[in-house]
């Protein structure tokens, strides 16, 4: 059957909430907006490739595709200099509890792309060996589907996230 | 290097080495002038190769308007991910959906599971599936990742036109 996708439903958002959104103020929304843009247009990525996406994944960071563009060049060894985490690979049983501490370790706001069907929902490989999607473990802003995604799919994916953090631009 | 052992050797060792500094640097700037070689992908797309089959499906039709898809599920058997879910009725006479007895009431692909191996495309014997070169998919939730019937119907969008791609250009 159809999934029924109403306009509305799913932002969660009552009149009231609405309301609230109003009172906050002109300034604060403007203000969250510009953080916003500048979080989306420095967004270090943290080292993280596990497979084969992480050739594409640096595929997409060398200059032929030039993730710098955006200003995410610099792919951070330390997670405290991270803010987005592109897990790019399958996610074995044993390196679960790696990937969670690497994640606990980046400063917020942090984010995380899944990418590829391994790390988003443990792909072909439906066995005990890996987990069953990364998103078991870890928050998941965006799932790049693909086997493994093209730089572009990758890309397309980031732009992705940059209207999330835009669309979420809050001052807390 | 040995020591210099007066004024003009010491002026002529900084002369020499600012020349290879020089040397060194010419490289550099001759890179300025070079072509760019980077794809500014929303901007530009990149063409595929002409068999390319990296992106999603599509259910396709007769020229009648009825459905090539039979419901038969070899698609779903021959799947090594498990991403495609097919159910199957019967047609009736006075509204068929499909051409042949049966249809696909249900038809998802899960394209968190989909590997777009093409496998599916082999096994189908009514040639109702095929693989597309659109790529750009990206999902915020597990939900949003499975496609249903109507979607998978839709002739996908031109490349660089979905939403999203907006930003860049």
């Amino acid at each position: 059957m159809p999934v029924e996708r109403l306009p509305g439903v799913h932002t969660g958002q009552s009149a009231a909430d609405v309301t609230a959104e109003v009172e906050r103020g002109l300034l604060l929304s403007t203000v969250g907006k510009a953080v916003a843009w500048a979080r989306k247009n420095s967004m270090w990525p943290a080292t993280f490739g596990l497979a084969c996406c992480a050739i594409e994944m640096m595929a997409a960071g060398a200059g032929d595709y030039d993730l710098s563009r955006w200003g995410m060049e610099i792919f951070r060894a330390s997670p405290r200099q991270a803010d987005l985490m592109i897990v790019a690979g399958r996610v074995s049983q044993k390196m679960g509890p790696v990937l969670r501490q690497i994640y606990d370790q980046m400063p917020e706001p942090k984010w995380v792309i899944s990418m590829g069907v391994c790390a988003s929902s443990g792909g072909m490989f439906n066995n005990y060996g890996l987990i069953q999607g990364v998103d078991t473990i870890v928050p998941v802003d965006i799932y790049v589907p693909g086997c493994p995604p093209r730089p572009e799919m990758l890309m397309y994916g980031i732009l992705r996230l940059h209207e999330k953090v835009q669309r979420e631009a809050r001052v807390p | 290097m040995s020591e210099p052992r007066n004024e003009l050797d010491a002026a002529a060792a900084i002369a020499r080495a600012i020349g290879r500094v020089a040397r060194g640097f010419s490289v550099t700037f001759r890179q300025i002038f070079r072509k760019d070689a980077t794809t500014q992908y929303p901007k530009e797309i990149r063409p595929l190769p002409p068999r390319a089959h990296l992106g999603r499906h599509l259910l396709n039709r007769h020229e009648n308007g009825l459905e090539k898809c039979i419901g038969c599920e070899l698609c779903a058997w021959a799947c090594p991910a498990d991403a495609i879910y097919v159910q199957g009725a019967d047609n009736t006479a006075e509204q068929p959906v499909s051409a042949g007895e049966r249809y696909a009431a249900i038809y998802q692909i899960n394209y968190l599971r989909c590997i777009m191996c093409g496998f599916c495309v082999e096994a189908c014997p009514t040639r109702a599936l095929t693989l597309t070169d659109n790529y750009e998919m990206a999902f915020e939730s597990r939900e949003d990742a499975i496609y249903e019937k109507w979607q998978l119907l839709e002739p996908p969008l031109p490349l660089g036109t979905a939403p999203g791609t907006q930003e860049g250009k």
